[in-house]
């Protein structure tokens, strides 16, 4: 873990938002990049064990990125990133919803909304989350469906893994 | 009906009878000493309430006693714990494309 970068999680229940901050050891137009290109997002978006696979992408408003959660045993879950708005490296609104293949939408799961800022600071870029559900059981669903399997893993495991790699 | 269980801590009175109850067992009225609102609006709070299995009741004599059932109450905590977890990995994983990026650049 990189305790030196800001990281807060603020979960609101009276409006079922969730606001989330985390700073980022990069410029802003390579932490922009990370968000909107999908060779990047691939290598980070899935939570291990589960990793993201894009089919394809299309970072406009009216585009969408539609990719597969592939957990530890090739199993796929896939989902559909609708672009609403987009500020070239200032911003963008997407809403995530569980799909199928070919990208057409689970009406039976819920969909939230996410809008993303971002902000260059001194060495560091902050982004800014706003993620509005339905109702918090939308996100119980989002989390049940999307990472049922393999969130017990150990996450000691994955910060010596960052360990190592850091110590390269 | 299956009840919205965020829903239902969403509402301020709610969450206030939440925090009432919490601490010791109480009975509708001595619930709606606290509020402004009527005997009759608590006990749709509470209703509300009971159906989403956040509140138990227990029954003395003719009193209905209501206390919080924290179990329940864990339950949410770790859905949230849960989610945060899922960014709090992404955001590391991300941490590490980064340094790897800026490296291949120098």
């Amino acid at each position: 873990m990189n305790a030196s970068l800001f990281f807060d999680f603020t979960v609101n229940k009276e409006d079922n938002t969730i606001h989330i901050q985390r700073e980022f050891a990069a410029n802003l137009p390579l932490v922009w990049r990370a968000w909107t290109e999908s060779e990047l997002l691939d290598q980070w978006w899935g939570p291990q064990p589960w990793r993201a696979e894009t089919k394809t992408m299309d970072f406009r408003v009216g585009g969408y990125w539609l990719y597969a959660m592939v957990g530890p045993a090739g199993e796929k879950h896939w989902s559909r990133a609708d672009y609403l708005t987009i500020d070239q490296e200032k911003s963008f609104s997407q809403r995530d919803g569980f799909c199928d293949e070919n990208g057409t939408i689970n009406p039976a799961f819920p969909q939230n909304l996410m809008t993303n800022s971002f902000l260059q600071q001194e060495k560091t870029t902050l982004v800014n989350m706003l993620l509005r559900f339905d109702s918090f059981e939308a996100l119980e669903a989002t989390i049940a469906m999307g990472f049922k399997e393999g969130m017990t893993t150990d996450f000691n495991q994955l910060d010596e893994l960052l360990n190592r790699q850091k110590a390269l | 009906m299956r009840r919205d269980i965020f829903q239902a801590i969403a509402d301020p009175t709610r969450r206030a009878i939440i925090a009432l109850i919490a601490v010791q067992a109480m009975t509708p009225n001595a619930i709606a000493e606290n509020f402004n609102s009527t005997r009759q609006a608590v006990s749709k709070h509470l209703r509300i309430l009971t159906e989403c299995e956040l509140v138990k009741q227990a029954h003395n004599g003719r009193e209905i006693y209501y206390s919080l059932e924290i179990k329940k109450m864990k339950e949410i905590d770790q859905w949230l714990e849960q989610f945060r977890q899922i960014w709090e990995t992404r955001f590391n994983q991300l941490d590490h494309v980064l340094t790897t990026i800026k490296k291949r650049k120098k």
